[in-house]
């Protein structure tokens, strides 16, 4: 597979004085945005931690809480965030080449995916909705014996799903900056950063869910 | 600067890759394996997330210190996953050492 060389200048308009070089504003902008990364996973890190604690202590509980998950909607979500993942990469791709078009087209299909997810976890939440599988007062569960340690699986469901949402909804407004700054002539093969960095958030949003659906939906699903 | 362009045949073998390895992580967790279904589910999303991490994020084509903050990401999480289940398990509060 030969690969493609798009070489820069090492002068561009973008280019901020306190920089010697593209190349040394490029790795600052992607070491900067890593460095956010790592907040995220510390951050998600923390609701997984909680998650394996209280897996531990109620596992037949979650087991048979599982169970109550739409893992044929999960699985389709996960399939859809996999493709938004790859239309992303070809996005940040057809940046590089300086290709406009295509970098607008994949920017759309990427936001498009993005919202069916969002869609269908719309339909998801409003399952659980009508199953009185809010946890509160309103909770119910089809075994009595389960009724408070469900809850905490269910809590963490919508914790941890809901936490990725908000990602998701985030990256949706990127996605959409990035569409309005690419049809206005921002970007060119010298100077492609927000896209290149917004690419890193979104397939990290992605990885998150990559844990969330086997720990969430597939552990009782035997 | 020169920007390493990745061939589009990459991108696409590592997708199918991805979408194989979540049908096949949904049919077997329908096959009754014990603790193993835990391990399994754990190790395919770890294999999915590393080739996110590798090819869609390029790592593969990053600096040795963005590798590193990378690693440090990981290495932290880990020590936050450890230490609370040690602290848990030496306390006598989680049951036995079937928590996989």
């Amino acid at each position: 597979m030969a690969d493609t060389n798009v070489t820069i200048p090492e002068h561009i308009p973008e280019l901020r004085h306190h920089f010697d070089d593209t190349a040394q504003q490029y790795e600052s902008s992607t070491l900067g945005m890593w460095v956010f990364l790592l907040t995220e996973i510390m951050f998600f890190g923390g609701m997984f931690g909680g998650y394996t604690v209280y897996r531990n202590l109620y596992p037949a509980a979650f087991a048979s809480t599982s169970r109550f998950m739409n893992v044929a909607l999960g699985g389709t979500n996960t399939a859809v965030l996999i493709c938004s993942s790859l239309t992303m990469a070809l996005a940040v791709r057809s940046a590089q080449l300086g290709a406009k078009k295509m970098l607008i087209l994949f920017l759309v299909c990427t936001l498009a995916l993005g919202c069916v997810f969002l869609g269908i976890k719309y339909v998801e939440y409003h399952e659980k909705w009508v199953d009185h599988h809010i946890p509160g007062p309103g909770f119910h569960f089809d075994q009595p014996r389960f009724q408070r340690q469900a809850q905490i699986l269910f809590f963490l469901y919508f914790a941890m799903t809901g936490m990725h949402a908000l990602h998701m909804i985030v990256g949706v407004g990127l996605l959409t900056t990035l569409i309005i700054m690419a049809s206005r002539n921002k970007f060119s093969a010298e100077w492609y950063t927000p896209v290149d960095i917004i690419g890193l958030y979104w397939h990290f949003v992605d990885i998150v869910w990559i844990f969330l659906f086997p720990l969430l939906y597939l552990i009782g699903n035997h | 600067m020169t920007t390493h362009v990745t061939p589009v045949r990459t991108y696409v073998l590592v997708f199918l890759v991805l979408i194989t390895l979540t049908i096949s992580t949904v049919l077997i967790s329908r096959i009754e394996l014990g603790v193993y279904n835990f391990v399994v589910a754990l190790t395919i999303a770890v294999i999915k997330a590393s080739l996110v991490v590798w090819f869609f994020m390029h790592v593969n084509r990053s600096s040795s210190l963005t590798r590193l903050f990378v690693f440090a990401g990981l290495f932290w999480l880990a020590i936050l996953l450890v230490f609370v289940l040690s602290d848990y398990a030496s306390r006598g509060w989680l049951p036995g050492p079937q928590w996989l």
